[in-house]
């Protein structure tokens, strides 16, 4: 009960420690250039200077600290050999373009980058253009969006017990098998079979991620001028005409944020793989490799430079939505 | 426009049918693990779980107390009992040999070896009556095909619960994410205030570079960040964890309140600042509670993400039973128990039971929180 009772004081005292540093140093700022008097015009335009500093302080010092020093600091270790001691040049470089395990990774991931990304935006729009025609549909979405609220890990218990295996002369439980003894074909131990299990595991993700790309483009469709699809309608266009033709192009700019999105959580997952087959029978991915090599491998060289590589791969979509959000102004 | 008549109603039903389908698809999947959660073990093991919901025809045999408990009746000597011991259920079929277990119906006498008789009632209660009096130490099997009503158990929730630690690790799960949920708020108003309303050099560059840490795999921060709270002390423990997802959280934070602040209408804003309000009085009074609804979003998303969240957890909190978090203890049971469903299938609810409750309370919060971080910018 402790941590309870240290958690409930460090809300208070997180909360109060902020709201008082805030109020404090406002006052501070207040009293050392007071907006009245003799200076009043040039100590209002101090403190304006001053101000925002005050407002950004925690966010600038926290951000810093636990996320810009971080990528610096990783790139150091990545030149540096297991225990972060001594300088080794590009030798865990070297050594990642000849592993084994570094290439499936790398090869499973790009199958994860094509195939996630697109089977979620896809099912997330069929799932939008329908769910939106009927009376229920918001129950409907509901259901859908669920598993976005279920971790990564129970979605990988859930979905272990459907691809479970028991084998000849056992009644079979997992779903999966079970439809494979129904159609009188033999049960299999799915998640041992490469490289079909890399795409069992894919599922699991596609069924998470396919209610936030149904979110988010159901809200794109509606958005689309009524003209546009009323005009289509009566120029003749059947349903599916107007959905692909009218409808899709209108929101290609949602469907890319939803792809990206997705990617870069893609390049993240982690917890499916290690809970499912912890990488074995040829579905590790490079998140899962960083962590093995980090707590199993004990080599925060190694560990560092597979890191690196994910943040290389991020990088192009980190410039792009930067790009957009600068150009939004 | 579409009501052309006959298609349209054609169309209709494709739509309603696709859509069941869709949902069916969707929520099958964990529909499965519910109903096993409360199933028991042997139930888990013998049947699919899709067999739970119906009676279901069982074979069982069962083994009649020892002769020591015959009784003499009329001449004859008797052992009785009821193949289902105290549960309820149906015989369908019984017999007394395992040559031949299912040979005669409920009711029926099944002749045995030695002049011996069994018979077995609908009930399930069973008759073995002889005339020579039973010897040795044994009881007399009875083979019979049973149908049992679904059968329900909490059994498996109160063993996760209080003997497999999830439990404690329920309290530790609460004990990472308030705060880390409350913590990152305050601090990301304020910054998000500075960046929306504020005029300074380097505005547009300090939110460029927020936009950029939005995207940072969690990965390259684990080791430098265990690092260095090793260094300062901190080491592996609470105080860690809320740092850590303080500072994970902060890029999402300021990212979706700055969009929501500046959308703010500009006139109220002004014409407080007319009339003398300094800055921290219009964002106390007048921002911050204009801003709820994109506190409660950014909220709901710490909360499900640290409530879910098993990374960071493993890097920055210890192996012990005052620090293992559910989704730790969940892939801990994946490794030890790895068969044992019941045990999973409990363990999982436990820890999905309160996104799953947040998840469906504040949904509107959450779907206006996605749109206004995707939709925008990105």
């Amino acid at each position: 009960m402790t941590q309870v009772l240290l958690a409930i004081f460090t809300i208070v005292a997180g909360v109060f420690g902020c709201v008082l540093y805030f109020y404090l140093s406002n006052l501070i700022l207040d009293r050392l250039f007071p907006p009245r008097g003799p200076d009043a015009g040039r100590n209002i335009n101090r403190a304006m200077a001053i101000r925002p500093w005050l407002f950004l302080g925690p966010a600038i010092v926290i951000l810093s600290v636990y996320l810009v020093y971080p990528v610096f600091n990783s790139v150091w270790l990545s030149f540096h050999d297991a225990a972060g001691d001594e300088f080794v040049g590009f030798d865990n470089y070297l050594w990642l373009v000849g592993d084994g395990k570094f290439r499936e990774s790398i090869r499973n991931n790009i199958l994860w980058l094509i195939v996630v990304p697109a089977a979620s935006t896809f099912f997330g729009l069929v799932a939008a253009a329908l769910t939106d025609r009927i009376r229920w549909g918001n129950l409907a979405k509901s259901m859908v969006f669920m598993p976005m609220a279920i971790s990564f890990i129970g979605a990988a218990v859930i979905w272990k017990f459907i691809y479970d295996y028991r084998g000849e002369g056992s009644s079979e439980i997992g779903l999966l098998n079970a439809a494979m003894r129904l159609l009188s074909l033999e049960s299999q131990p799915w998640l041992t079979l490469a490289p079909g299990n890399n795409f069992l595991l894919m599922v699991v993700l596609v069924w998470i991620q396919t209610g936030f790309a149904m979110v988010i483009l159901s809200a794109a469709l509606r958005g689309i001028p009524e003209e546009t699809i009323e005009a289509a309608i009566l120029d003749g266009a059947s349903p599916l005409q107007t959905f692909f033709k009218i409808k899709v192009p209108q929101i290609w700019g949602t469907i890319a944020v939803v792809w990206t999105t997705i990617t870069i959580l893609v390049l993240k997952v982690f917890d499916i793989v290690l809970a499912m087959t912890n990488g074995q029978w040829g579905s590790q991915v490079l998140a899962n490799l960083m962590f093995d090599w980090m707590f199993r491998g004990n080599d925060t060289g190694r560990a560092s430079t597979v890191a690196i590589v994910i943040m290389i791969l991020v990088t192009p979509i980190m410039i792009w939505n930067i790009r957009n959000a600068r150009n939004e102004r | 426009m579409e009501n052309i008549a006959g298609t349209r109603a054609r169309l209709v039903w494709a739509v309603n049918l696709s859509v069941i389908a869709l949902v069916l698809l969707w929520i099958i999947p964990t529909v499965g693990l519910l109903v096993s959660s409360f199933r028991d073990r042997d139930q888990i093991v013998t049947s699919g779980w899709w067999k739970a919901l119906f009676p279901s025809e069982q074979n069982i045999v069962v083994r009649s107390p020892p002769p020591e408990f015959q009784i003499e009746e009329n001449g004859n000597y008797v052992i009785s009992g009821n193949v289902f011991g105290d549960e309820d259920g149906e015989v369908i079929a019984f017999g007394s040999s395992s040559k031949s277990p299912a040979s005669h119906r409920p009711g029926e006498t099944s002749p045995m070896t030695k002049g011996r008789e069994m018979t077995v009632d609908a009930e399930g209660n069973y008759r073995i009556s002889s005339e020579e009096p039973f010897s040795g130490r044994r009881g007399i099997r009875v083979f019979a095909t049973t149908r049992q009503p679904p059968n329900f158990t909490v059994e498996n929730y109160e063993t996760v619960i209080f003997a497999e630690g999830i439990g404690q690790s329920f309290i530790n799960t609460f004990s990472v994410t308030v705060p880390a949920t409350v913590i990152p708020i305050l601090i990301a108003a304020f910054a998000a205030y500075a960046l929306a309303w504020m005029e300074f050099p380097g505005r547009a560059i300090l939110v460029a570079v927020v936009v950029g840490l939005l995207v940072v795999p969690l990965q390259l921060a684990l080791i430098p960040l265990l690092k260095l709270h090793n260094t300062v002390g901190l080491g592996k423990g609470y105080f860690g964890i809320w740092l850590a997802h303080t500072g994970f959280g902060l890029p999402l934070a300021i990212y979706l309140l700055r969009n929501y602040i500046a959308g703010l209408p500009g006139e109220i804003i002004e014409s407080a600042r007319v009339d003398g309000a300094t800055d921290f009085e219009i964002f106390r009074r007048i921002v911050l509670p204009l801003s709820f609804p994109a506190l409660a979003s950014f909220a709901i998303f710490q909360f499900l993400w640290v409530w879910n969240d098993l990374l960071v957890a493993t890097v920055f909190l210890g192996h012990n039973e005052e620090q293992l978090v559910m989704t730790a203890r969940l892939r801990e049971l994946l490794g030890s128990r790895g068969g044992d469903w019941e045990i999973l299938a409990a363990s999982a609810f436990v820890s999905i039971a309160v996104p799953l409750v947040v998840f469906f309370s504040l949904q509107k919060y959450l779907v206006r929180g996605l749109l206004a971080g995707s939709v925008k910018g990105g």
